[in-house]
């Protein structure tokens, strides 16, 4: 058959592999934000821009220094990291005690200053970034490019291995057990301050891997980060903060979904993931695989 | 990390300790001693603020004065994983056992700190139950189990100087008898111990000496040769 | 950091040295145009109401709306439509934006209020952007390019809002009455039950209030009220655009509260002013202006969460001694009595 449903087999396919791919970034930025989440409790309403800083690192890893895309695959996740980390210690611990819609505001704040910086140093319209794989297989019902291909490979890799780190061994239980009793955790001689940085700054250096799969796709623009942030924000709902497991598999899930509905329903395709969200808010609040705090 | 073999003869030494919740003052200039090798147990109704002279020793308690130190080294500015690697381990009145985590990560979890400690077999052969329960989730099991569980998790850290906050609290008597079998061993080889306890006939069978808490001070304190031989003064302490 | 003695900023009441108060504000305001354009004060004053909007929101629920453009531009196309191309009357119009804002309002409001805290602001983000995307692909609202050239009739058929100064007065006019509005609702017994559901909602649970339903009309209120701003704000630029349902619109009323002090009765007004003088003084830098929105965030969160207003208030009470005081609440202070707060205190505290 080369229909489903009335759809010709190469569009579907096409438009299943955008929904994989778009699947993979929501799964990755939403597994970033609920690793964050869970250790300290905030909403890193900066997360966006952490994105974007990944996608622009790679850039400017190209453009100054003539790194190539494999290594700034590697270095751009630590940098950006590395700032995170200056971020949280410098900014973000004065937050603690106060509200939490305070912390809120001032990751808030900080992607505003990031996003705008960057848009007055290289203007909102795009940079262009080459793509490291050029060229795709023929599926038969569809052409697969391979840097699609490894998008999707990188991203299921990433979340794998995050899911395996806190899941499946020891600093992961450290991580774990300091998410449940940070005090107690801290009686064993657990440095769990020290903890709550590294894991932000491994939640950011998720966000800027993803920014650096993202770079050479369509252009590296400003604003990238914030409209891609606030579907993530909706799929974090529908998926619900408690578990690891269940934004990925959400994430993957909605991308695919998206891109069915842009099959076969174009002109609710830019909102069906909200669609989505406003359903279980009204049906399962916590979300598909939250826990009532 | 401080040489065990050179123990000083106090373990802990408490003097002029206040400790404040907020605005609350709950700890009325604290003082006594623990000496090394020792048991000794904190007294009181609930509310005196044993919970929280312990809170206190091993960091949790932020606001806090006075001194407090531990085999002669001064803490009451530390940290709590500062106050750890100097040899003394907690086990809260709730047991803090995590549920994220299975009966094996639970033991597992606490780092060795000192490798005069417990090995892993010797700490199951205390408590033969957790290596059976090895793989369920932490909150599965009963509360004596879990108390088995607090237990046996921080005698794997080497620590000396134990920190136990109402260890038999609400067990059944075949358990109780059997952490008191447990204390009374570790105290053989040399353990130092101080001890939250409601229980008063338990405290009895392991202690050295009594302290009793009222109002975050210290109104009396007695060996506990002195209270077997003073029944009247027995009386009026276990109905406290 | 002494969290319980931490005080609550003094709600006013109504007491004699108050009313003189705003007799002098009304009395400044008066004469504004005299010395200032007027258009930039009409501006002021429409934004002022939609930061009264959203701080009545925040400040007595504790609940923060990252979407509340949709009711500040929705409303703004509705009226304009009505003006452009149904050729209603001015004062019909206008109460078709507010209405349809309040319509809404309580749409959002009956999904948004099932989820407390963050989650709540990350939804009603989510819906707005989804209203957004509506406004996008709604013919009506004209795309990009927005309902231009709305005519500015006469008020009630005799009022001759064309002219900037008459339309001045009349904004005064709409800006003191929800002035007036706000202020009944924060000293009302529903604003009380507003703020002890804020506070605690267990508790206000159970005393038996039926704490959604008190939720929901706070948020109604506000959503009408940000649709007042909106349709007024059509007036005076007899223009509706995707600007006003975007984000960025959201973003910026946020800002607005938040620097002129949550909770407080003459913060929105500073908080406007600050905001729109912010604005032109970057008039040719336009592409800084994120910076400094950010920066301003970043800034008054950790130095001067109270605000403007909320900061005066303070010192004017640190030099009163005023000892009926009652302990904070937890938004218009910074110090929270939340749960999670203070765990990450706990996690990250390094003062022994």
């Amino acid at each position: 058959m080369d229909e489903l449903f009335g759809i010709p087999l190469p569009a579907l396919a096409g438009q299943l592999t955008l929904g994989l791919i778009n699947g993979a970034f929501y799964a990755m930025l939403s597994l970033g934000l609920t690793v964050i989440f869970g250790m300290l409790r905030l909403i890193n309403f900066t997360h966006g821009a952490q994105f974007t800083l990944g996608a622009f690192g790679a850039w400017m890893a190209m453009q100054y220094l003539h790194i190539p895309y494999w290594g700034a695959l590697i270095l751009v996740p630590v940098v950006v990291a590395a700032l995170g980390i200056l971020t949280e210690r410098i900014l973000l611990r004065r937050v603690y005690q106060m509200d939490e819609l305070f912390q809120l505001l001032l990751t808030f704040g900080l992607a505003l200053i990031a996003e705008g910086m960057l848009s007055v140093a290289y203007g909102s319209s795009g940079l262009p970034y080459d793509n490291p794989m050029p060229g795709g297989m023929d599926l038969g019902f569809m052409f697969l490019p391979y840097y699609r291909a490894w998008i999707v490979t990188a991203s299921i890799l990433a979340c794998f291995g995050t899911w395996f780190a806190i899941e499946r061994t020891r600093l992961g239980a450290y991580l774990r057990a300091a998410t449940e009793k940070p005090q107690l955790v801290r009686t064993f001689g657990i440095n769990v301050p020290r903890m709550i940085t590294l894991t932000y700054g491994f939640g950011v250096a998720l966000a800027a891997l993803a920014g650096v799969l993202a770079a050479p796709m369509d252009q590296v623009k400003p604003a990238m980060g914030s409209a891609l942030i606030i579907t993530v924000f909706a799929v974090v709902v529908i998926g619900g903060m408690g578990s690891i497991l269940g934004s990925v598999v959400t994430g993957f899930a909605l991308g695919i979904l998206e891109a069915l509905t842009k099959v076969y329903y174009p002109p609710a395709s830019s909102v069906v993931i909200f669609l989505i969200m406003t359903i279980v808010i009204l049906f399962k609040p916590v979300g598909l695989f939250g826990r009532q705090a | 990390m401080p040489k065990m073999s050179d123990t000083p003869s106090l373990a802990l030494r408490v003097r002029d300790l206040h400790g404040y919740y907020g605005p609350s003052h709950v700890l009325h200039g604290m003082a006594f001693d623990v000496p090394t090798g020792e048991v000794v147990t904190l007294l009181g109704r609930n509310g005196a603020g044993k919970t929280t002279t312990m809170r206190a020793i091993i960091g949790l308690l932020h606001q806090r004065t006075g001194s407090i130190r531990l085999n002669g080294k001064e803490t009451i500015h530390l940290q709590p994983e500062m106050i750890a690697p100097l040899g003394v381990a907690y086990c809260p009145e709730e047991r803090g056992i995590f549920a994220s985590l299975s009966v094996e990560e639970n033991l597992m979890l606490p780092p060795i700190l000192n490798p005069d400690g417990l090995s892993l077999n010797e700490v199951l052969a205390h408590f033969p139950r957790l290596a059976e329960r090895a793989k369920s989730p932490g909150t599965k099991l009963s509360g004596g189990e879990q108390q088995m569980l607090a237990i046996a998790r921080i005698l794997r850290t080497g620590a000396r100087f134990l920190l136990l906050d109402e260890p038999t609290e609400g067990l059944a008597p075949v358990i109780v008898e059997h952490i008191g079998k447990v204390l009374r061993e570790l105290k053989q080889r040399g353990y130092t111990i101080l001890l939250v306890e409601q229980n008063l006939e338990f405290a009895m069978t392991v202690a050295d000496r009594h302290h009793v808490v009222e109002h975050g001070q210290i109104v009396d304190s007695f060996t506990n040769d002195e209270l077997l031989s003073d029944t009247d003064q027995l009386q009026i302490y276990l109905g406290v | 950091m002494n969290s319980v003695t931490e005080k609550r900023p003094h709600i006013a009441s109504i007491r004699p040295r108050n009313t003189r108060w705003f007799i002098a504000l009304l009395g400044v305001l008066a004469l504004a145009p005299m010395f200032i354009y007027p258009i930039f004060l009409t501006k002021l004053l429409c934004f002022a109401v939609f930061a009264m909007a959203f701080s009545l929101l925040i400040g007595q629920t504790g609940l923060l709306s990252f979407g509340h453009a949709m009711f500040f531009g929705g409303s703004a196309y509705v009226t304009a439509h009505a003006l452009k191309i149904w050729g209603l009357p001015t004062e019909v119009a206008i109460l078709l934006g507010t209405v349809f804002s309040a319509s809404l309002g309580l749409l959002v409001g009956l999904v948004a209020i099932r989820r407390q805290g963050i989650y709540f602001a990350m939804i009603t983000l989510a819906l707005a952007q989804m209203f957004f995307f509506f406004c996008v692909g709604l013919p009506a609202t004209g795309g990009d390019d927005g309902i231009n050239a709305v005519p500015r009739r006469e008020l009630f058929s005799v009022i001759p809002i064309a002219d900037d100064r008459v339309l001045y007065y009349v904004v005064l006019a709409f800006f003191i009455a929800s002035f007036l509005l706000v202020y009944r609702v924060m000293h009302s017994p529903f604003g009380q039950v507003l703020r002890a559901i804020r506070d605690n909602e267990a508790r206000a649970v159970s005393l038996g209030y039926e704490v959604g339903r008190y939720k929901l009309i706070a948020f109604v209120l506000s959503a009408a009220l940000a649709g007042l701003a909106g349709s007024l704000k059509v007036l005076v630029f007899r223009l509706a655009t995707l600007v006003d349902v975007s984000w960025s619109t959201s973003g910026e009323v946020i800002l607005m509260a938040l620097v002129g002090g949550i909770g407080t009765v003459t913060g929105p007004l500073l908080g406007a002013a600050f905001m729109l003088t912010l604005q032109s003084a970057l008039q040719g830098l336009a592409q800084w202006m994120p910076v400094a929105q950010g920066a301003v965030f970043v800034v008054t969160v950790l130095l001067l969460p109270r605000g403007i207003a909320g900061t005066l208030g303070q010192i004017r009470k640190r030099s009163r001694h005023n000892p009926s005081d009652k302990p904070i609440n937890h938004v218009t202070t910074p110090h929270g009595n939340n749960r999670a707060a203070r765990a990450l205190v706990d996690k990250t505290d390094t003062n022994a």
